[in-house]
């Protein structure tokens, strides 16, 4: 089997699906000839045109909102946000009309918005955000946030294919730095909605996502080679839906649960994952729930300043043992 | 519609004899429905607040008719005229005002807010401006599908104000769609008069920035709205792009029902009523030119007012929709949040 990178499995997910139904179509800021921003649409307008693959004007809202449009007519838009940062240009479009339409208005909106989220590249305030809790909190939409190659390839194809709107956040420091041998004839479809044991474990969870599933697993490495526990990781893929019953058995399975995300803290996923692991399972607690993430600040741009602000394999482990000694 | 008249073909505007008399019919049933709607409200039964477009029915009667059957349109809240062309019924209205669970969104939407896409409207939602770029992409389904329809999509001189509007309006213009933005500059919005929205005198030099020709119209003289409108329809289906279209016309009535309009001059308001109603205006043109007889118009809004005194009393008893757990289905199709029936646990 071929070993590819995370990008490239994305790109072969949107290819083949582009392949499979010419209802899919692409729209985007320099994703035409350019090829995107970091060239994941490269080659696609040779391959289908200019038709399906549309250079747009720099217009977030316009993008999500002419993509909710060709939705309802039956298309399979997927928007490309040039960096996830700036997916907030297109709040209104997606909080009001996009996750609303189903629910008052029973239209179906099939859109992809997709784009590189996650810092670690020394991208500065406005090309390094994790903008996922800021849709969290929004009734009608689905968040999906791969961690692995395969994963980038099925989810990004689950979401192409989803009846409702999805929000895909890829992780630019995975692009080129996660490789992983994918066979180029199964026909990979992650489920959206479906967490994914990372690492088997006894003694704590870790429930994460994205860029930080990595982190996690480090750390779960290092505490069972220094200190002999094990650590469970717990990959959820999708924040919404979110699997409620994949954090339910793990902490039922370990009994001590550590969040780690790479967005700030407050008003984090973290926090709606704390209230419903009290709400489902507090008598199976061993200890606090703990939460490692970014601290509350933009994210600055210096080497050092990035480092200390997110979250790094040191800070998991530093609260992975003081959680398990509780 | 149906009228007893000998049909002849292209008397005005390239309209027949009876799609005049159609157009007269669809002005009086935007009026005759606003007011049983008025009657309604105050009798408590309108849930919320009731949007009217008193003296501006003719732009969006004549808008609307100057498009086809497959072509689409998404209204505002003072274009109940366009959606009534556009073969939206009546009594949906008033069940959607009176939030019944018959009403078309089963009483989760109000009043205009709703759809039919086999008709060819797509209700609005109420940030203004978001509609431009949906119905840009619903002509660029158009397009893309190399179907010869065409969208239509209103925005009030408040709403030129927005964002959505300007990336919309761009959006479309740069992607040559079959799109015509009707700006209805009535002068206010809620209760912020035009001066307070641009230093621009008129909107549709707003078109120049973008590119694509902008028309300003009387937007009270039905004909010359239906032949402007026509015209943009015409050019955006034979490939030419957008056309903004500023229909100049005033808005009567508040923002809302509730609203007391201390910010409109009584005299501006009396001015326009006596001398300017887009009704009387296009009743006087039809009987002046010999298009129609006052027995045939009285014959309309007879036949209106039995139409509506029907409807009204087939659906004020409807239920209201139950206060249950199916006001948390269809948020997504498919899977349902997992924990969003968190509640059941309690009573377990």
């Amino acid at each position: 089997m071929p070993e590819i990178t995370y990008l490239e499995a994305l790109r072969q997910g949107m290819f083949e699906e582009m392949e499979r139904d010419e209802s899919v179509f692409m729209l985007g800021e320099d994703i035409g000839r350019y090829g995107g921003a970091f060239k994941v649409t490269d080659g696609f307008q040779d391959r289908f045109g200019e038709a399906r693959v549309i250079d747009t004007p720099i217009s977030e809202a316009a993008i999500v909102g002419a993509a909710a449009g060709a939705a309802h007519m039956g298309l399979r838009p997927i928007a490309e946000m040039q960096f996830m940062d700036f997916v907030a240009c297109a709040y209104d479009i997606l909080t009001n009309y996009v996750a609303t339409a189903r629910y008052r208005a029973g239209l179906s909106t099939p859109i992809v918005v997709r784009g590189p989220s996650g810092g670690y590249v020394r991208g500065g305030p406005f090309h390094s955000q994790n903008p996922e809790a800021g849709f969290f909190h929004t009734p009608g939409l689905k968040l999906v946030c791969p961690a692995t190659a395969r994963d980038a390839k099925g989810l990004i194809k689950s979401a192409i294919r989803d009846d409702d709107p999805v929000l895909y956040f890829e992780h630019k420091f995975l692009y080129r730095r996660i490789k992983e041998d994918l066979s180029d004839t199964e026909e990979i479809l992650t489920p959206i909605g479906k967490a994914r044991i990372a690492r088997e474990g006894t003694d704590l969870s870790i429930v994460t996502w994205s860029a930080m599933v990595w982190k996690a697993l480090d750390a779960a490495e290092q505490i069972e080679r220094e200190d002999g526990a094990s650590i469970e990781v717990l990959d959820l893929r999708t924040l919404l839906p979110m699997d409620d019953e994949a954090v339910t058995a793990t902490v039922r399975k370990t009994n001590k649960l550590l969040i780690v995300h790479e967005d700030t803290r407050t008003g984090g996923v973290a926090g709606e994952i704390t209230a419903r692991i009290n709400e489902n399972a507090f008598e199976w607690l061993d200890g606090p729930i703990m939460r490692v993430t970014a601290h509350d600040t933009p994210i600055p741009y210096a080497p050092t300043l990035e480092d200390y602000v997110l979250p790094q394999t040191a800070d998991i482990v530093k609260s992975a043992r003081w959680l398990l000694a509780y | 519609m149906t009228t007893s008249v000998v049909d002849h073909p292209a008397v005005a505007a390239g309209l027949s004899r009876q799609q005049l008399l159609e157009i007269y019919y669809y002005l009086i049933l935007t009026r005759s429905l606003e007011e049983r709607l008025v009657n309604l409200y105050r009798q408590g039964k309108v849930v919320g607040g009731l949007y009217r477009s008193l003296g501006q029915e003719g732009e969006s009667v004549a808008s609307a008719y100057a498009l086809d059957a497959g072509d689409m349109l998404s209204p505002l809240i003072r274009n109940l005229g366009s959606m009534l062309v556009k073969g939206a019924k009546p009594i949906e209205v008033l069940r959607q005002y009176m939030a019944k669970e018959t009403s078309p969104t089963g009483g989760r939407e109000m009043n205009l807010h709703f759809n039919d896409f086999d008709l060819g409207y797509l209700g609005q939602i109420s940030p203004l401006g978001d509609m431009i770029p949906v119905m840009a992409g619903i002509c660029l389904s158009f397009k893309m599908r190399g179907e010869s329809r065409v969208g239509l999509v209103y925005i009030g001189d408040g709403g030129c104000s927005t964002g959505t509007f300007h990336e919309g309006v761009n959006f479309a213009a740069v992607l040559c769609l079959p799109l015509v933005v009707i700006v209805e500059h009535n002068r206010y919005a809620y209760s912020t008069p035009t001066a307070r929205q641009c230093r621009t005198q008129r909107l549709a030099d707003k078109a120049y920035a973008y590119g694509i020709p902008g028309v300003t119209v009387d937007g009270n003289d039905v004909l010359a709205v239906y032949e402007t409108t026509k015209e943009a329809v015409e050019r955006a289906r034979a490939g030419g792009g957008v056309t903004l279209i500023e229909v100049l016309t005033y808005r009567r009535k508040g923002h809302a029902e509730h609203d007391d309009q201390r910010y409109q001059p009584d005299a501006e308001i009396a001015e326009w009523a006596e001398n300017n109603d887009p009704v009387r205006r296009y009743a006087d043109q039809l009987l002046e030119n010999g298009w129609a007889s006052r027995d045939e118009l009285d014959e309309i809004v007879e036949r209106v007012d039995q139409e509506l005194e029907r409807i009204v009393n087939d659906c004020e008893n409807d239920p209201a929709p139950a206060s249950d757990e199916k006001a948390l289905e269809q948020v997504t199709a498919f899977p349902a949040q997992a924990d969003g029936l968190w509640f059941r646990r309690l009573d377990a």
